[in-house]
């Protein structure tokens, strides 16, 4: 008898399939897994040291680049922090943004999840849909915050500034006649909150198409049903949270059960899967884009209605308007020490978490009294769900690793940190 | 029921049911309770905290390493500043505060029945930095305990792979540590000679843009209350 020994197959770390720099070492045995050894670290920045070393309202921008698919979910994490360690709450209509703008960014989140899950799984056109409709939303970030990816744009007691009244528009250049600008143009003509209610209007219609391309496909099914099942007591065990956790069938969201932001004061609902498979975490994170259509809906009525202040008023904090700077020396002051050395927390430790996209986001600050935290740890929800690859994979096909590495959302700013 | 009763709620249910260790102190603020153990009886109040029913700490959400050596320090000193003025470059001779206590590994808890958080905190000394592996109680501890070992040398007894996680192949030294500088001690770079990359100490200097200071801030003392800012805005 032929001698059988195991396989060593090194993936990545610069493999298209591994959601960035992930070097996988596989131990094989034939085409199926034995052992999966996932190093993680090759994008480690050190974001939480550098933390230490800046003004607290410094590293807010360090926050968009942890996971840069999901960016105003982790300043909002961060933000909340702080907010709990000063004792202060932003504006009601500071929370209705912010919650419009999680939403916003859960969608762009699963977009970016569902094109490159389906294009490692097979399926190219899902990915080309998918980009066409996370371009409008970055729109958005671009005409609050002036930039389409890393915003900066949530801030201690409230956000930077209110939502435009004139979305950017496209003007004729080298690269567009002006039939094309004027196309493009359409939905732009009125505010922000027309241009989000005109896409959420017809969002749905387009999740629709993901579905009819995915949902009932035969290979999609094949190459997700039954595909690293999770029970959910093993879910729990391993510090699953998100659509991780849900597709399990645990339903547990932090928007609900421990309420933050306005969410409260919306509607929506939380779908869970039953078999804790790849294709059930497709269903949940499917359904999650309707939810977070209809949580949007909400917000834009209410900010129509309810004009208001979007930063608190305390100038230890938040900066003066620049207007009062001209000729109120308090004012210039204010504006001075908060630039120059920012503000000095009382001591004492918080832990706050949001739920983002990909599961619990929380930041853990240990403050000594100083502008500075003194220790900030960043709890990133991809972590312990890579750590739980080689439980999942073990056993599968080699094909399947692909399969669930795309169904665990994985994105290496954040877990390598 | 608000956060702040089952907290409440939590708080009475630790008191009946860690009766046996005496040592452990609890900690409330807005929102946190915090119970520190002591090392030894790390493992006995966690198998508590998680088999219990009225706890059911289900979930360890995160396990972290603080390293306490620098705590309190101030890189801006009023008084002596207005004779001398502030230098931009940083000195840094980390004090040895308390060498019992330099460390501490810090274990954020969730229970899902319950829907309350707990954190639980264990100091650690600064030369033997080691506490018995909680990963046979939560398995999501495996990685959380790897990177704490990585970044502040905290040691997991009972570990089944207590390898570095984050930092590179072959990396030297714990780079959260206070005394690890921020611009570290090697670069890298590539040698076109020997045509392979290479690692030579620092060129660049240390500096803080920002002094860090602390401020005693008459808000924050006690019986100050927070402003409530929503009615504020209105």
């Amino acid at each position: 008898m032929a001698e059988i020994r195991n396989y060593t197959l090194n993936f990545g770390p610069q493999h298209p399939a591994a959601h960035g720099v992930l070097r996988l070492v596989l131990e094989m045995d034939g085409e199926v897994i034995e052992r999966a050894d996932p190093h993680i670290g090759l994008l480690h920045r050190g974001t939480e040291k550098l933390a230490e070393s800046k003004p607290y309202n410094q590293s807010i921008g360090y926050m968009d680049r942890l996971d840069y698919v999901s960016m105003m979910c982790n300043e909002h994490g961060y933000v909340r922090a702080i907010e709990k360690l000063l004792g202060i709450a932003a504006p009601p209509r500071a929370q209705y943004i912010r919650t419009m703008f999680d939403e916003i960014t859960r969608i762009l989140n699963h977009l970016m999840w569902l094109g490159t899950h389906a294009l490692d799984v097979g399926a190219m056109t899902v990915f080309l849909y998918c980009f066409r409709e996370r371009e409008d939303l970055m729109d958005c970030y671009e005409a609050v915050s002036g930039t389409r990816m890393h915003a900066t744009y949530y801030r201690p007691g409230g956000v930077y500034r209110d939502l435009p009244d004139q979305m950017p528009r496209y003007e004729q250049s080298q690269f567009g006649s002006a039939a094309e600008a004027r196309r493009r143009n359409a939905s732009r003509e009125g505010s922000l909150l027309d241009f989000i209610e005109e896409f959420i209007d017809r969002f749905p219609g387009l999740v629709d198409e993901y579905e009819t391309l995915l949902t009932d496909n035969r290979i999609w099914k094949q190459r997700t049903v039954g595909i690293g099942v999770v029970t959910p007591e093993r879910a729990r065990q391993l510090g699953f949270t998100g659509p991780m956790l849900r597709g399990s069938g645990v339903a547990w969201d932090l928007r609900k059960k421990q309420t933050y932001a306005a969410y409260d004061q919306v509607e929506f609902d939380i779908p869970i899967g039953t078999n804790g498979d790849c294709y059930d975490r497709y269903l949940v994170r499917v359904e999650e884009f309707r939810q977070s259509a209809r949580i949007v809906k909400q917000c834009v009525q209410w900010l129509r209605e309810n004009p208001g202040p979007v930063m608190i008023d305390d100038h230890k904090i938040a900066p003066p308007m620049r207007a009062a700077m001209k000729d109120d020396m308090e004012a210039l002051i204010h504006h001075f020490k908060l630039f120059t050395e920012g503000y000095c927390p009382p001591p004492g430790e918080v832990y706050a978490a949001v739920e983002a996209p990909k599961g619990e986001f929380g930041c853990y600050i240990v403050s000594d009294g100083a502008n500075k935290p003194y220790r900030l740890k960043v709890r990133a929800p991809g972590f312990p769900h890579m750590a739980a690859m080689d439980e999942m994979a073990r056993g599968h096909m080699l094909a399947d690793a692909v399969a669930i590495i795309g169904t665990m959302d994985i994105v290496f700013g954040e877990i390598d940190r | 029921m608000t956060p702040e009763d089952r907290l409440e709620k939590l708080e009475e249910a630790l008191e009946e049911h860690l009766e046996d260790f005496a040592d452990c102190r609890r900690e409330r603020a807005p929102g946190e309770l915090t119970l520190t153990v002591p090392r030894e009886q790390l493992i006995p109040v966690m198998r508590v905290l998680r088999e219990t029913r009225d706890l059911a700490f289900e979930q360890c959400i995160d396990v972290c390493g603080v390293d306490y050596a620098a705590y309190g320090d101030s890189e801006w000193v009023t008084t002596s500043a207005a004779n001398a003025g502030f230098g931009r470059g940083a000195v840094r001779d980390t004090r040895e505060a308390d060498p019992q206590n330099r460390f501490a590994a810090v274990y954020h808890l969730l229970s899902m029945d319950n829907n309350v958080r707990l954190r639980v905190k264990t100091f650690l000394d600064a030369d033997r930095p080691i506490v018995d592996s909680v990963v046979d109680i939560w398995a999501s501890a495996l990685w959380y305990e790897r990177e704490a070992f990585d970044l502040f040398g905290i040691m997991f007894q009972g570990h089944p792979d207590l390898r570095r996680i984050l930092t590179d192949y072959g990396f030297i030294g714990h780079p959260f540590r206070k005394d690890f500088p921020l611009i570290g001690h090697v670069e890298m770079r590539y040698d076109p000679e020997q045509q392979r990359v290479i690692y030579e100490p620092v060129s660049i200097e240390p500096r803080t843009l920002v002094p860090r200071v602390i401020r005693e801030d008459s808000r924050y003392e006690e019986g100050w209350k927070p402003q409530a800012s929503t009615e504020e805005a209105e």
